[in-house]
């Protein structure tokens, strides 16, 4: 398998003055078409590493590049979904996601075009009816999912995902995590998403990658995900794979990453 | 004994709640208490204007007839409500009135100042929108102009009044001049602030969407300021119709600050009082009306 996306002994120290040491020579690689969650405590650095590979920051040292390429800024070829939706409150639905579109694509399609990408990526997310609601109209799993299409709609070569579920409740993250699935079997992209949801990370992953607790996180361990899919969320539970999955998540969480609360 | 001994203390906390219960409800309508206080305010005016000693309102005729003692005596005593609501109706009832120069009503004298007002902030709108923009935006532009910002700003726009009547050698265009000057630094500063302010999330937006400049700029950093900008704008309304009532009282031969100081002159104090109330009420429809427009354009979230 060829490696898509890469990471190379990347660290990341925040500040001039104060250097805060965040994340400690970090090596990653992700084939195509994979999809790679990144699991750790609050703070250790999961959103640091996702922005280092979305161009937000330059790392201080290492190097990470994309199908062969130095990742040197943010660019539309990797599609984000931040933490908290991030949303324009002035723009409607339909023109969050024009946005990106009409800068990705201007060149290339016309106008109609443009609106019926716009439009075809609210469908993926079953947000057609919502496409002229403004973002204060509509309900958080809702707004996620309209970042979800926003981030869609551009084609990204990798799509970064920043804890997308993680201000909803239980039964929308459940079906929203459903709806992801689909639409990344649908257009076969290649994924890093950051949770702090030991089920999610397995439920939706081909690996999942444990940092330890900051300053100065690394990967601790890496787990493959063996578990066939298409995966039903309740039958996986029943497996062997499953529990032994969940089992070195939780040692790893739990046990060896325990917190130190100061 | 022991009986209404009982029975006392529970009547007397029925009553006491039943008071306070009306007391709520009152409350609860915050125009009836609006209404009481405005009543009160009329009838302690009454009470204070009617026993403060002769006539309260005095006959232009014949303050001009005694001349100068009524001026001094009884002619400087504050006129009570009655008189003013008749002096607000004689106002209003030649408030178009142009036929004389010297005479305006009082409608033509309120359009001279909104005139000037307007000019004035229109033209510190043009200028310090795009300029505080500037500044917001270019950290470099904001260090070269904050030591000037900073001097000019809390000078008086009164200060430069002689100056400016010196400069632009036309009192008009000078009442103009510093209304445009005092409306000038709120709305710089805002705009700064609301364009300097933008939240890092959505500008993350617009770098990893990879938008042009001008992109970011009309779709992002302008929506996004908006708020901040109306903020200015209506600070600025209000100063501006402070200091055209002061500018003119100095320079004018027109507007709703030179009728005061006309009136005051003449000692039509009843007339004062009236234009007093009226700048009030403009002021808060000013004011109004610009809260309005902000809540209209600004971003809900
Ligand atoms: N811009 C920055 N400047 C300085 N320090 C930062 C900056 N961004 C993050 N940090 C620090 O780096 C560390 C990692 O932060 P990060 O946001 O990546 O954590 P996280 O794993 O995403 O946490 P969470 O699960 O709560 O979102 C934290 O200690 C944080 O204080
Ligand atoms: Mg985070």
């Amino acid at each position: 398998m060829e490696t898509f996306l890469s990471l190379n002994k990347v660290s990341m120290t925040f500040g001039e003055r104060t250097k805060f040491h965040a994340l400690d020579s970090i090596s990653l690689s992700v084939e195509r078409g994979e999809f790679v969650s990144l699991i750790g405590h609050s703070g250790c650095g999961k959103s640091t590493l996702l922005n280092l590979i979305a161009g937000l920051y330059r790392p201080s040292a290492g190097l990470i590049s994309c199908e062969g390429q130095q990742i040197l800024g943010p660019g539309p070829d990797r599609g984000v979904v931040f933490q908290n939706h991030s949303l324009l409150p002035w723009m409607t639905c339909h023109d969050n996601i024009l946005l990106g579109v009409s800068q990705v694509f201007a060149a290339r399609l016309d106008k109609g075009a443009m609106r019926r990408k716009v439009d075809q990526a609210l469908d993926l997310v079953h947000l057609g009816h919502a496409a002229n609601k403004y973002p204060h109209e509509i309900s958080g799993g809702m707004k996620q999912r309209v970042g979800i299409a926003r981030a869609l709609a551009i084609e990204p070569r990798v799509l970064l995902l920043d804890e997308p579920f993680g201000a909803l409740d239980a039964l929308t993250r459940a079906s929203l995590q459903d709806e992801l699935i689909k639409i990344v079997e649908q257009t076969r992209s290649t994924v890093v998403m950051v949770t702090h949801d030991v089920d999610e990370a397995i439920f939706l992953s081909d690996r999942v990658v444990m940092m330890t607790n900051g300053p100065a996180a690394k990967i601790g361990e890496v787990l493959e995900v063996d578990i066939p899919r298409p995966r039903d969320r309740l039958e996986m539970t029943t497996t062997s794979a499953y529990a032994e999955c969940r089992r070195r998540l939780l040692e790893f969480l739990y046990l060896k990453q325990a917190v130190v609360r100061h | 004994m022991i009986q209404t001994n009982t029975y006392a203390p529970s009547a007397a906390r029925t009553n006491g709640k039943l008071l306070l219960s009306g007391l709520h409800s009152v409350v609860n309508r915050p125009w009836v208490v609006s209404l009481a206080i405005f009543v009160a305010f009329l009838s302690i005016w009454q009470a204070l204007t009617s026993t403060g000693g002769g006539e309260t309102s005095v006959d232009p005729e014949y303050a001009k007839l005694m001349g100068q003692a009524v001026g001094v005596t009884t002619g400087s005593s504050i006129p009570g409500p009655m008189a003013v609501a008749r002096r607000a109706m004689e106002l209003g009832s030649r408030a178009f009135d142009s036929s004389n120069p010297n005479n305006l009503g009082i409608f033509w004298h309120l359009y001279y100042s909104l005139g000037r007002v307007f000019l004035g902030y229109a033209l510190a709108v043009v200028v310090a929108v795009p300029l505080g923009f500037g500044i917001g935006l270019m950290p470099w532009l904001y260090q070269a102009l904050n030591p000037f910002i900073q001097v000019l700003k809390p000078i008086s726009p009164l200060a430069w009044m002689p100056l400016a009547l010196y400069g632009l050698k036309d009192s008009a265009t000078a009442a103009i001049f510093i209304i445009f000057i005092c409306s000038l630094w709120p709305l710089l500063i805002n705009t700064a602030a609301g364009a300097a302010g933008v939240r890092q999330d959505w500008l993350n937006v617009a770098k990893v969407l990879g938008l042009k400049t001008s992109t970011k700029v009309l779709r992002i950093v302008f929506p996004a300021a908006v708020p901040m900008i109306l903020t200015g704008m209506r600070i600025s309304i209000g100063i501006a119709w402070f200091v055209i009532v002061a500018a003119e009282m100095v320079v004018g031969q027109n507007g709703i600050g030179y009728f005061i100081w006309n009136e005051w002159n003449n000692l039509q104090l009843s007339s004062m009082i009236v234009a007093i109330g009226l700048i009030g009420i403009i002021g808060f429809v000013l004011d109004q009306a610009l809260a309005w427009v902000g809540q209209k354009l600004s971003f809900k979230e």
